[in-house]
């Protein structure tokens, strides 16, 4: 089974094809593999307790998918208080994942 | 060699300016050079099936444009040289186009078989 | 820990999108762990290296060039570069050779070197990670 290891960028209120993402992300989850979408850019202001579109997180986190912020991107957005789920990393942990082996890395 | 999927969504960007999708001319470069490369459509970008797609008379001043993008034909060059074509089949109801006229040649593929799709690919590249 | 060879695509030209910074991030993260990199700038991506850059004063802010220290992504990249030398990992920068052509994007500060579609394909087939970073 591979490694999949989605970079999300964009976020839900702008993007109308999210919910499509979330579909995809949750589709290969399922097919057993190894799943992870790290939040970039816009894409960490889903990350917000509270913010309306926090329950793709907790969504997300059901699956069986690990959800990770980058920590530049929630401070450059003060995004303090984080949903249910989501871990934060700094973006040399989004290197590692990249080189772990049979790792197919997509962004979004 | 690895097996390559290009995704390409985003439709008409520059397409003017370039006299082609950069993304699409990419992907047959790479099989030029040898790639393994697969391209799938999805999002706007099923447009580029449509025939008749026609961007000619373009002109700025006494500068007329003389040769402009054919994305349909570009496509059928691709899958004449064996680059297969997916397309996403929501993509194309979505957009009217399931009953126009499209290039024969691409494969349609059901949102739900994406993930069968990636597995099938050593390479996933969202352009 | 194992020196690794990472490859990405990027396509985004300087000062448009949040895609260039987050690119050079994980460039700048790749090198400090002492992988390799290799960048094959596509499309607007070429401009991201183009020497004639030049940082300017802020009037709003009423700060001076000095005052506002405006980056540059030239700078940024040629400090890239500098990062690689001192971790012993190697950059290597490709600007696609038609996309600065047409843009007239060939003057660029000292380290990146023209090539095709080819390079990015040969870099990707020898590196543990790939990764395109799409524009809109």
């Amino acid at each position: 089974m591979a490694n999949y290891l989605f970079i999300s960028s964009r976020d839900p209120y702008e993007s109308p094809d999210s919910e499509s993402f979330i579909k995809l992300v949750e589709s290969i989850q399922a097919r057993h593999h190894s799943t992870t979408v790290f939040l970039v850019q816009n894409g960490v202001l889903s990350a917000r307790s509270g913010a309306r579109h926090s329950e793709i997180i907790q969504r997300l986190a059901r699956a069986g998918v690990t959800v990770i912020a980058d920590r530049f991107s929630l401070r450059e957005r003060a995004v303090g208080k984080l949903a249910d789920g989501v871990a934060v990393a700094d973006i040399d942990r989004l290197v590692d994942l990249m080189i772990e082996p049979d790792t197919k890395t997509i962004w979004q | 060699m690895a097996k390559i999927l290009n995704i390409v969504e985003t439709a008409y960007r520059a397409t003017l300016e370039e006299q082609d999708d950069t993304v699409l001319w990419l992907t047959h470069m790479l099989k030029n050079s040898g790639a393994d490369a697969a391209v799938l459509l999805q999002g706007n970008a099923v447009n580029y099936l449509a025939r008749g797609q026609d961007a000619s008379g373009l002109a700025f001043g006494q500068l007329r444009m003389v040769r402009g993008p054919e994305l349909d034909r570009d496509l059928e060059k691709m899958i004449d040289k064996g680059i297969p074509v997916f397309a996403i089949e929501e993509d194309i109801i979505d957009r009217g186009l399931a009953e126009f006229d499209l290039i024969s040649g691409f494969q349609r593929i059901s949102r739900r078989s994406m993930p069968e799709l990636l597995d099938r690919h050593d390479q996933v590249w969202r352009w | 820990m194992p020196k690794k060879t990472l490859t990405l695509a990027i396509m985004d030209a300087p000062y448009e999108s949040a895609n260039s910074t987050t690119a050079l991030r994980i460039v700048n993260a790749a090198l400090s762990k002492g992988h390799n990199v290799n960048v094959f700038a596509y499309e607007g991506a070429v401009n991201l290296t183009m020497r004639a850059q030049t940082p300017h004063p802020n009037p709003v802010k009423g700060t001076s060039v000095e005052q506002e220290q405006h980056p540059t992504t030239k700078d940024w990249i040629g400090a890239l570069f500098q990062l690689a030398q001192q971790k012993q990992a190697k950059l290597d920068w490709v600007n696609c050779g038609l996309c600065v052509d047409e843009r007239g994007a060939g003057e660029w500060i000292e380290g990146p070197r023209r090539g095709g579609p080819k390079d990015f394909l040969d870099a990707s087939m020898a590196s543990d990670a790939t990764l395109v970073i799409p524009t809109k």
